[in-house]
């Protein structure tokens, strides 16, 4: 019965791009996540959804190593990307992040312009070789973000003084400036009005043309307009992993259906 | 699954639209059953009182479609509560068009009040309006208690009810050909064992829905047919003409 909508119809045909196996997270004595096994793909938007506390921030932060800022925090298990693990000894974490950017909850720009908040990135990595290159850089990347119109002519004015959906549009432009292959992001619309929220949300569907998208959301809503596959977590297990079409409407998982339904749960 | 949502003016509300359903049901019982007894008892009051009943039946649908047009923009349901939404309005729909080939047997047995009876014929109909009304009655407490197993049931009880048509079929094509006074009578006591064929699809597609709701998934198996007139030369010569539906 199930026909699956345009945007999901290649979805489950596409490269896998992380592939997290037997996953667990300890904070101290706390076991945050257990026995998380997920494929996700390339060029797909992919939510993470579950209550508050069930760990599908704590499982998106390992994704690119963020955890490794937090001292009790342990990561097993095996993710890799397009085939090479993360976690490896030989692999900078600095440079991982560049290839898994993040988008905060909070619109974060740093307190510099608008032009230096997208410059920065390309800078120390070094993918700029003159002024002209990083012009185009930001140029591109704020288009991309969907901010260049309402920024082209104020470059040089501090990113703080945007408005915030602009700054969280600005802080996308900032993440993808490095040319990231995956996004990650954390709840990135929850500081946002409805209008602004729809502007980001048309930009992570644009986003998918090039990149693999990873979101991690409150809003059921939201999950259901922006990605083709939803995963749900409940207490640090993965509960249910399926097309976004199956999960809103046909769950496997009792616990998935109380969760999406608003019952207790 | 928890029962509950944690708003309960949800399931007030998913409550409520159900109920009208069950309502609604109740209605179309009675006049597919009223506007057999009619016929059978040529009783032009019953009739009338069948053709006025339809339109608290169109209200009522009108209704559940409001609210669930509403329960859509406020409550953006999911899964379960998506289903029950989409299942209400389906049946809602099936509902009221059995209504209506309830109104038009009404209307065809006040014109055949005014015409001498064809013998044997109107207890046969009754019987073929019993066997749908049973159907719809199992169908909608399918539907109630989310029992896919008597879904199914009812949708195979739909090739008996094609087969109770084919009967009447030969039996009015007889009559026509024995004595061409009997036309007119048989042709609108023909139409009257389409409309109860035609109601009896209607209370398939219910049944249908009450296994969407309770699987996700619409039964892909072609349910058994058995209305051949249209097709087998062997059941009906001259079939062409018997394709039409009923009116209303």
């Amino acid at each position: 019965m199930y026909d699956s909508p345009n945007s999901e119809a290649k979805i489950g045909q596409k490269a896998i791009k992380i592939s997290a196996n037997k996953v667990q997270v300890y904070y101290g004595d706390t076991h945050a996540i257990k026995d998380v096994d997920v494929q996700i793909e390339d060029k797909t938007v992919t939510a993470f959804i579950g209550p508050s506390g069930c760990g599908k921030s704590t499982f998106l932060r390992c994704l690119n190593r963020m955890n490794d800022t937090i001292d009790i925090c342990r990561v097993e298990g095996e993710i890799l990307l397009d085939g090479e693990d993360i976690y490896d000894k030989r692999v900078d974490p600095v440079q991982l992040r560049a290839k898994v950017g993040m988008v905060f909850q909070k619109p974060n720009p740093f307190p510099k312009s608008i032009y230096d908040n997208i410059a920065y990135g390309p800078r120390i990595h070094g993918l700029a070789r003159s002024k002209a290159d990083l012009d185009d850089i930001v140029e591109k990347s704020l288009r991309r973000g969907a901010i260049w119109n309402e920024v082209k002519d104020r470059l040089h004015a501090p990113g703080t003084g945007l408005s915030g959906g602009q700054q969280q549009r600005l802080c996308i432009a900032r993440a993808i400036a490095t040319e990231p292959e995956v996004l990650l992001m954390d709840e990135p619309c929850s500081a946002l009005d409805p209008i602004a929220t729809g502007q980001v949300e048309e930009l992570i569907d644009e986003l998918r043309e090039n990149f693999s998208v990873v979101i991690v959301t409150h809003s059921m809503q939201q999950a259901a307009r922006v990605s083709q596959k939803t995963a749900f977590f409940h207490l640090g297990n993965l509960v249910e992993y399926g097309m976004t079409g199956q999960i809103f409407t046909n769950p496997n998982d009792p616990r998935t259906e109380s969760y999406i339904t608003g019952r207790i749960g | 699954m928890h029962d509950q949502h944690i708003a309960s003016a949800f399931d007030r509300d998913l409550e409520g639209i159900q109920a009208r359903i069950m309502k609604m049901g109740g209605l179309v019982e009675e006049a597919i059953l009223s506007a057999a007894e009619s016929l059978e008892n040529r009783d032009e009051e019953l009739a009338e009182k069948v053709r006025a009943g339809d339109r608290a039946i169109d209200a009522l649908e009108e209704m559940i479609n409001e609210e669930a047009a509403l329960l859509i923009a406020l409550r953006s349901p999911t899964a379960i509560d998506l289903r029950i939404v989409l299942t209400v309005m389906k049946i809602s729909a099936n509902l009221e068009r059995i209504g209506d080939y309830a109104k038009n047997m009404a209307k065809r047995t006040g014109v055949l009040v005014q015409m001498s009876p064809i013998a044997g014929t109107h207890a046969s109909l009754r019987r073929m309006a019993r066997e749908v009304q049973l159907m719809l009655k199992d169908a909608l407490d399918a539907y109630i208690q989310r029992d896919a197993v008597l879904a199914q049931e009812v949708i195979n009880r739909d090739k008996d009810v094609d087969q109770m048509y084919n009967a009447l079929f030969r039996e009015f094509l007889t009559f026509m050909l024995e004595d061409p006074r009997n036309i007119t009578a048989c042709m609108h006591l023909h139409f009257i064992a389409k409309n109860n064929e035609r109601m009896g699809d209607h209370v398939t597609s219910i049944a249908e829905q009450v296994i969407y709701l309770v699987s996700g998934e619409t039964p892909d198996d072609p349910r058994p047919k058995g209305d051949k007139t249209s097709t087998d030369p062997r059941v009906a010569p001259e079939a062409a003409w018997a394709d039409a539906d009923g009116d209303d």
